[in-house]
Order: structure tokens, then sequence, then C-alpha cells
């Protein structure tokens, strides 16, 4: 342990946060493998995420093989489906999405963002990867075990999940509740840095209405995580409990093949209340990161400050306290007191207000910007118009009334994948394209990025779009075989075909993706310090990629905003946010 | 649901008169500061903010735990089960170890370091006679054929003093490590961290603690149900 | 400038492929008019706020695109423009939300008139119960469930005796006349789906859940579960046939009452 020296510079007076102590490694291990350094975990985390997405990705082209062509691929029966589409639902939600944006993103981009050299409790932060990837590995020992992995519907609702018509019901559903509680374990630990890394350390001039928009978007997204896990945790341990040692915690009493089973007096909705009250946050914890990084994104690749940037804070804010009131819409069809309806469509759909701010202030951003069509800005967009539709749709669903007949149907998957399975992942891309000329000093090809950027645009705006009318005419999800069904006409098994076809092409193209990541590490053109000539402090690093500490021997200071883009009178369309004011510009009101 | 929501609600207070004292209002855009014009406020340790954001945490955890026990209770068969009658001592065990790093605390802002270590000392003695105790009413219950999976409400308690025991043991290796850096000398300064963050976290269980005793012994079951009904129209649960 | 065309081509395919497709609800019959015209209603706020925005961004690529020389407005805020969106949005949400809820408030409540349906659901099968003579179903329990009653009937209550059950078949309701399905189950969640009705609701074991609807077009129509409720959800399927009073008469004097099948 060896104390970084602070050694104060004339212009400025000493930093009066804490230098503080950072582990440094020793050898190969510690540098790559037990590292402590937040940058480094941040790509452990990434590629952890990204593996196991890619697992998820191959279930979804298992899922689309038996939707698009009944009957055709025999190996794919019933139970198998079932497994599919569970573990797809639960690797994209929570150990792809959530993993990627806070453990991910979170890392590498708070700790620069804000100016600290690393997180407050690295040696936690550490644990938190080593936990993740322990949960990933028990989630991943499900498909070896007897039984196979659950097939219960990511929702694992009870009794059925735990019963014996319900595959991966002997080892599948334990292995998945254990790896959830260790993952929630993990996490915790490393949202405790993440939070603390934003509250504490921040450097001199950092004010939280300076901090770039992706700073507030993970940390407000963190700090519901934290409040919001704990509801899934606790689910799973009473699962658990019912599973293991016979408690009726959420099992009532009920027959299985003519016979009485032991349970009795639990209560399945009291189940759902708490998977919703985690599940609803969830889709937030997901969609703010989101929101803050396709901020910078549009901000930086416009050349425009973002517009609006009050308003952007407060939304965030808001949106996050109001997710936790939302969660029983879900539930309108579920069996709970039909009345809670009123109160949970009112709060759904006032969320839109704010939600739908931050889509006009996108869109007033482009407007009168100077918009360079980059990679990062191309997904940029393309969520703009990815979760406009599937926010729309969502109105759909929260209006209680227009629920009942969709609920449960495809119109609800198309939904979901279009808000926070397409629009997320393209942010993440976009995010990536952004990024990684700061995490590797080298630029991926922008002719294979343009390729598999249209490829995957397109193509999942085709898969989706469409689907949310097979699930108009009544189509229920989570159905094996829905091509029977009386009312369906022969046209809806064409367009089920052209939706699988398109979800292989799309899959496909994700190749491309990958390829370009690798060979770009070592061939990619040189990025330089600061390619996309942007503002925020993960910039203006002394070396790209930023070495250990961040910022070599003195912490950066923070002189204004992150989006002094197109300044008038500035002799540069950029001020990094580390300039001091020279002479105060004329800033119209 | 009703716990988890007040519960949230008190800290949604608690961060909205934070938030409101960072200067939200501010057009950030129309500051840009001059070089060596920065003044900064000194900060409280990271651990200190760290502790406090895992005890939000762990409390909505136990507010969850809460919740699901209201709404389960609520139900019409539900069938109170008596506490043993050991959770009373058990409670002025925990009391006791709490008192004591309280006494530290107080004790280690005048850097009297052996009342620290004697505090320390009875403080983990208390512990772990909660601990014991604990498992004993376990023992109890389950001699008088209430076994884990007999009741909803047995359930219950098993649940809920697991949890709660587990988070203790979790502060005892706080306490080990406390006395760990009184023992071998450390920096005055991390010690009086180290027994601060322990005894902040030993009340905060202590709180938790008898709150779960209110739920359990049914003194607050009545009292929440009629607050939860007041709150959610015949309760969201 | 070809994100732009992309742009406006999404809105326009969009629009198009909404008109112009095959794939719309299937053809109603029920009182539930109102839930497609609030749909319908939703369709097409929404579908005016994504051409709106989509266009709109589509209009500021091709402006704005960068060009050599040129260089963004600086200009953080606008609050009165925000302001003024703020307000649109609300009118917009006000707009769907409140006939939602008028809708919805006639939904949760159950005319006086209605007649009672119980709807059973166990892995993987529908059955029913209608009352009889007495025109009231007697108690029931999950706990009485066995081979030889496999509904859970209370055998001690005697409103029970003269209900009708049906086990596995299909079931008939009259034209015009209000259905309150009143909804269990024996083992694990289902829900109770016929989308030509658009109502829909879950089956929890241990309670009873309700809808209620009245049938406004004869015909047959197939019962889906919507609910996953393990490996043969997809099969659990069923059929209802709203006939005429008279047929409905007839039908029902064919069937068997628990007493019948107890003995």
């Amino acid at each position: 342990m060896v104390d970084i020296p602070h050694e104060a510079s004339e212009s400025a007076p000493p930093a009066e946060i804490e230098e503080m102590e950072l582990p440094h490694a020793h050898g190969w291990w510690s540098t790559y493998v037990f590292s402590q350094d937040a940058k480094v975990i941040a790509v452990q985390y990434a590629a952890t995420a990204l593996a196991i997405g890619a697992v998820a990705l191959v279930l979804s082209w298992l899922i689309r093989m038996q939707l698009g062509f009944p009957g055709v691929f025999t190996f794919i029966d019933a139970e198998r489906y079932y497994q599919f589409i569970t573990m797809h639902g639960m690797i994209m939600v929570v150990y792809l999405l959530t993993a990627l944006f806070l453990g991910g993103f979170g890392n590498y981009l708070i700790p620069l963002m804000v100016g600290a050299r690393d997180m407050v409790f690295p040696y936690a932060n550490m644990l938190s990867y080593w936990i993740y990837l322990l949960a990933v590995i028990v989630l991943v020992a499900s498909f070896f075990v007897p039984g196979g992995p659950t097939g219960a519907g990511w929702t694992l609702y009870p009794p059925q999940a735990i019963l014996s018509n319900t595959p991966g019901q002997q080892g599948g559903i334990v292995l998945m509740l254990v790896s959830l509680i260790l993952f929630i374990a993990g996490f915790t630990m490393g949202g405790l840095n993440y939070t603390v890394t934003v509250l504490q350390a921040r450097t001199r001039g950092m004010t939280l209405m300076r901090m770039p928009l992706t700073v507030w978007g993970i940390f407000v997204a963190t700090i519901m995580a934290l409040l919001a896990f704990p509801a899934l945790f606790v689910a799973a341990v009473m699962m658990l409990f019912d599973k293991l040692l016979g408690t009726s915690f959420f099992m009532p009493t009920l027959v299985e093949f003519g016979e009485q089973m032991s349970y009795g007096g639990g209560s399945p909705i009291l189940f759902q209340h708490l998977f919703w009250f985690f599940g609803h946050p969830e889709v937030y914890i997901v969609a703010l990161p989101a929101f803050g990084i396709v901020s910078d994104l549009i901000s930086t690749h416009a050349r425009r400050n973002i517009f609006g940037y009050r308003m952007m804070v407060w939304a965030i804010v808001i949106i996050g306290a109001l997710s936790f009131i939302v969660w029983a819409h879900h539930m309108y069809v579920s069996g709970m007191n039909p009345y809670f309806g009123f109160f949970f469509a009112t709060t759904t759909l006032i969320i839109a207000v704010p939600t739908a701010i931050k889509v006009y202030n996108w869109v007033l951003t482009l407007w009168r910007g100077d918009i360079h069509f980059t990679p990062p800005m191309l997904f940029a967009l393309a969520f703009i118009v990815t979760f406009v539709n599937g926010g729309l749709s969502g109105l759909f669903l929260g209006n209680v009334v227009v629920d009942v007949p969709l609920s449960d149907t495809m119109f609800v998957v198309a939904h979901f994948h279009m808000v926070m399975g397409v629009a997320p992942i393209l942010v993440i891309f976009g995010a990536i394209y952004h990024w990684y000329p700061k995490v590797t000093g080298r630029m991926l090809d922008d002719t294979m990025a343009k390729f598999h950027f249209w490829v995957t645009f397109l193509g999942a705006y085709l898969i989706f779009f469409p689907m949310h009318y097979i699930g108009l005419m009544g189509a229920p999800r989570r159905y094996f075989e829905s091509s029977d069904i009386m009312f369906m006409p022969e046209s809806a098994i064409g367009l089920n075909a052209f939706i699988s076809i398109m979800a292989f092409i799309v899959g496909f193209a994700q190749i491309v993706f990958v390829f370009n990541l690798l060979w770009s590490w070592k061939h990619g053109k040189d990025a330089g310090s600061n390619p996309w000539r942007a503002t925020s402090l993960e910039w203006q690093t002394p070396q790209t990629p930023p070495g250990h500490g961040n910022w070599g021997k003195e912490l950066p200071v923070v002189y204004r905003w992150a989006y002094d883009y197109s300044v008038p009178g500035a002799a540069e369309d950029f001020i990094p946010q580390n300039q001091p004011a020279t002479v105060t510009h004329e800033a119209p009101a | 649901m009703s716990a988890i929501l007040v519960f949230l609600a008190v800290l949604a207070l608690a961060a909205g008169w934070w938030l409101a004292r960072q200067g939200l209002m501010v057009k950030p855009w129309l500051h840009a500061d001059a070089a060596g014009a920065i003044a900064h406020a000194p900060r409280q340790p990271a651990a200190q903010i760290g502790l406090g954001v895992f005890l939000a945490v762990v409390g909505s955890l136990f507010a969850l735990l809460i919740s699901a026990y209201v709404l389960r209770a609520e139900m019409g068969d539900w069938q109170a089960v008596a506490l043993p009658a050991i959770v009373w001592p058990n409670t002025l065990c925990l009391l006791i170890a709490s008192l004591a790093l309280e006494w530290a605390r107080v004790g280690i802002t005048q850097d009297d370091l052996a009342r620290a270590r004697t505090s320390v000392l009875v403080a983990s003695a208390a512990a772990l006679a909660f601990l014991a105790g604990q498992l004993f009413a376990w023992r109890l219950l389950a001699a008088g054929g209430y076994f884990v999976n007999s009741n909803p409400a047995v359930s219950f308690f098993y649940l809920m003093t697991a949890a709660h025991g587990l988070h203790v043991i979790g502060g005892m290796f706080a306490l080990a490590r406390t006395f760990e850096r009184i023992w071998n000398g450390d920096k005055t300064q991390r010690i009086r961290l180290s027994v601060e963050l322990a005894a902040t976290y030993w009340l905060f269980m202590l709180f938790v603690w008898v709150i779960l005793l209110l739920v359990l012994s049914g003194w607050a079951g009545e009292f929440l149900s009629i607050c939860g009904q007041i709150l959610s129209g015949s309760g969201i649960g | 400038m070809f994100f732009a065309i992309v742009m406006v081509l999404i809105v326009v395919g969009s629009a198009a492929f909404h008109f112009l497709s095959p794939w719309w609800f299937t053809p109603l019959a029920s009182n539930w008019g109102y839930i497609d015209d609030t749909t319908v209603l939703t369709f097409a706020i929404t579908g005016v706020v994504f051409s709106a925005v989509v266009l709109f961004v589509a209009y500021c690529l091709w402006r704005f695109r960068h060009r050599e020389g040129q260089k963004a407005h600086y200009e953080p805020e606008n609050k009165r423009l925000e302001g003024w969106l703020t307000a649109l949005t609300a009118v917009g949400v006000i707009a769907m939300l409140t006939p939602g809820l008028f809708v919805w408030a006639t939904f949760v409540d159950v005319p006086d008139e209605a007649s009672s349906v119980e709807v059973i659901g166990q892995q993987w099968l529908w059955s029913y119960r209608l009352p009889g003579a007495d025109g009231t179903l007697g108690a029931a329990d999950n706990r009485l469930v066995g081979f030889d009653n496999t509904l859970g009937i209370s055998p001690e209550d005697p409103a029970g005796q003269d209900d009708l059950v049906i086990e596995g078949g299909e079931l008939l309701l009259p034209i015009d006349r209000p259905v309150r399905f009143l909804l269990r189950s024996v083992d694990v969640l289902h829900d109770f789906y016929v989308p030509e009705f658009r109502a829909k609701m879950d089956m929890i074991p241990g309670s009873v859940t309700y809808f209620w609807v009245t049938p406004t077009k004869t015909g047959t129509y197939e019962i889906l579960c919507a609910e996953l409720c393990g490996t043969g959800h997809s099969y659990m399927r069923g059929t209802v046939t709203v006939v005429t009073q008279e047929e409905y008469d007839e039908w029902l004097a064919g069937q068997m009452t628990f007493a019948d099948l107890s003995t």
C-alpha cells in the first residue's frame, strides 16, 4: 500500500478531498485478474456480461426456431422451449443489462467522469465482480444438472415454479434462486461503491449539477437497484425455503396429479408483489443509465450542449422515485384487488410525462446542432426511434383497461423488447463505440460499425414492430405452439417465420461487432486522447488508456459543466471541464 | 407493502432534503469558475457514508420482510404463535452490546483506548450471548413442535430471526476487526473510525431487532395493519 | 442525409403496416367495445406522437447535418418551450387515462343481474360449475379435491348438491346476458382468456377471482390459458359457445349435478 503523494500546484489551492490510498498491483495476477482497479473490473464485468449475453442470444434463436417454424426442429420440445425462454429472459435482464450498465459502464466511467482516482472501496469492488462471476457460473451450471435449468418463466411465479409439471424443478430452480441471491450480494458491494464514489470522491469543482448525465443516470439507477434488489432477494430466499424446507410462504393448498400437496396457506400474489417491487424499478435501473449515456452521446456528436440539462436531471430523479409506486401495473389481471388498478394506472401514466420531457430534450439537442453521423451517434438516434416506439406502446399496457386484452400476449413481449431490450442494447453499442478509444487507445473500424449498425437497427425494428400485431390478435406469450389457435390466420404463420429469419440475421450481425472489438484492439486506428473532442473529464486524462490512479500526480479541477459545446466566442467548439474561465462568456439566459 | 413504502418515503424525504441543499436549481452553464476560485467543503470519511448507504439497503431488506409478514398476517387463516420467552433476555443482551459500544464511542473521542477495549470486549460477549439465546429460542420452538414449516407465523419467525442473526454475525466480524485495531495499536484516527462504525451498525441492529420483536409479538401487527389499511385502502399489502 | 430518409421510411412504413396489414383484433363478441375504442384512441394519440417525433428528428438530421464551417447554436434551455411540451404531454396522457379509468370502473363493477359461472383451472384442463335450481354455488375448497371430487366441491354444503358440473367439456353461454365468471384453480396460476371477449383474469389456487362479460355474438370461441402453468401451458385450450336462450336452456337440462356425480 503506497500513498500517491499529492503536491499542491501554485495555480490552485491544495485539494481538500483526501487523497485515497490505492492498492498497487504487483505482478500479472493482481494487475489483470484479481485487480482492484475499477477500469480493469469494468472490462471484466463487460466481458462476462457480453459472454453470457451471447448465450442468451443463442437461446433467442432457439426460441424463434420454434415460433417461426413450429414442428420443424423436433429437438425443441415444450420443456426445452420453456427453459429457453426463462433463461433468455433472466440472463438478458439481470446478468447482461444490469451487470453491463452498472458493473461495466459504472465502474469505468464514474471514477473518470467525476475526477476520482478509483472507486472508494476497491477491495469490495473486486469482490463484487468475483461474486457476479460466481453467480453467472451457478446460473450456467443449471444447464448441466439433471432436469436442466428452470422453465418457470423469468418471473418465476409460484406455485408453478417449484412444482413437478415445470421443467427444472429438481435442481434448476434452486440454482437459479441461489444465483440471484449471489448476484444481489455481489451487486450490493459494487453498488455501495458507485454511490459513495459519486457522493464522496468527486474532485474539486465537480458539483452535482456539473456532473455529466451519464453519471446522474448510473448514480440514480444504482440507488434504485440497492433499494429494489432486496425485494428479489427476499422473494428468492422465501421461495428457497418453500422449495427446500417445505414452508408455505407462497404456496396455497393445492393438488398435483390428484394428490394433495403438504403446502397450505401461502399467497402466490405475495410473491408477485415482491417480484414486481423489484421488477419495475429494474426497468428503470436499465433505462436510466441508458438515458444518461445517450444524452452524452447526442450532445457530444451534435456538438451542442444537452438541451434543458436541469430538466434532464430532475426527470431522472423523479422517474427514479416514481418507479417505486407503479409496480402493480404488471399485475392488473393477476387477481389482486381490482380497485388498485385506478391508482397504478394513474401513477404509471404520470411517469410518461418526465420520460417524454427527456425525449423532447434529446430531440431539441439535435435541433440547430452540428450533427456528425459517427457510429455512437447512429446508435443514439436509433435509440430515440426504438425508445419512443416502445415507450408509447407502454401507454397501452399502463392504461389498465387497455392492458386487459393485451397483457400476457405477444404485444407485451414486443413492447418490452423494444423498450428495454433493443433500446438499451443500442445504447450499449453506441457507448462501446464511443468509449472504446478511451479503453484501448484505438478506434473501432468504421465500416464494420456501420454494417453492424444498419443490420441491427433495421432488423430489430422489423422483428419487434410487427410482433405487436400478433399480440393484438390475441396470441398469448409463452406459447410453445400458437399456430394452431383457431383465430390465427395463415398469414400470421408467415409473419412469424419472417420475424424468425430477421432474428437470425440480426444475431449473426453481432459476430461482426465482436470481430471488430477483437481486431481493433491491435489494429484499430490510433485514437489519441480525445478523438470525439469531448468536454467531460474522462477524455482529459494524461494517458490513454488512463493509467493506474487515472490522473497522474494531480487530480483535475473542474471549472465548468460538462456541456460547453459550441460556446459563442470560444476558439474551439468544445471547452473541457477542467479548463478555467478566462473571460466569462455571455451566456444567453 | 405498506412497511416498505413507509421506509422508502422516509428515505425519499431524507434524500430530498439533502438534494435540496445541493443546488439543483442553479443553472450550471452560467457559472464557469476562474482558476483558483474553487472552494471545497471537507467531507466525512467515505466509510461512514458507505455504512449509511449499506444500512439503507439492510433496512429495505427488513422492511420488505415485514411487508410480506403483514400481507400474510392479514389473511383470514393466520394463527399467531407465542414467542419463546427467551427473546426478552436476548433483547437485553443486544441492548447491552449496543450500550457498550456507545460507551466505547464516547471513550474514543477522549482517546481512552483502555475503555474502548473493555467496551468492545463486553459488547462481543453480549453479542455472543444474544446469538446463543436466539439459537436457544429456535430449540425451544422446535421442542414445542413448531418447525420451520409448521405454520406461516413460525416460518416467518425462523426466517426473520435468521436474517437478523446473519447480520449480527456480520457485525461480530466488525467487532473483531475493531478489537484487532485497538490491540495492535493502530493509528488513533483509524481506531476511532472503526469504533464509530461498529457502534452505528450495532445500534441499527438493535433498532431492527426491536421493530422485528414488535411485529412478531403482534403488538405492532395490529397497529401496522390498521396503518396499512388507512394508507392504502384495505392494504396494498 | 441517408438516415433522415430512413427515418421517414420508418414512419411511413409503420403507418402503412398498421393500416394495410391483415393483423388486428379478432372480431368482438362481447360488450367490451369500450376497450377497443380506448385502444384505438391510444393508437391514434401515440401514432401521432411517434410520427411527429421521428419526422422532426428526420428534419433535424437533414437540416443540421455537419457541413464545413457549421456551428451549433448555443442554447442551454428554453423554459417556455419545455413548459409547453410538458403541458401538451400531460393533456395527451389525460386524454388516454380518463376514458380508460371510466371503462375500468365498469369493468370491476359486476351488474347485479349477472349470472355466475365458475371456471376451474387445472393442469391442463378447463372445468365449469353452474349454480343449480337454487341459483347459488355451493362451497368449495382445494383441500377437498381428490380423485372422486376433482373440483373440491363441499359435499356437506346443501347449496352445492344441485350445482351442474362440466368437467373438461364445452361451455355454453346465452347471448346478451351478463355473466360473472368466478375463477378458481386447483394447482397453479392459470388465466381464463377468450380473445373475442377481450377480458381475462388470472386464477389463483386458494382464492376466487372474477370478471364479467356480456356475450353479444353467437358462435364458438377458443379459450386460451394466458398465464404460464407448466409444460402443457399452450395446450390448455377449451371452447365456449354463445347460443340463444332456448338452445342454452336445452343444453343446461342435459348437464349432470354434483349429487348425480357423487352417487
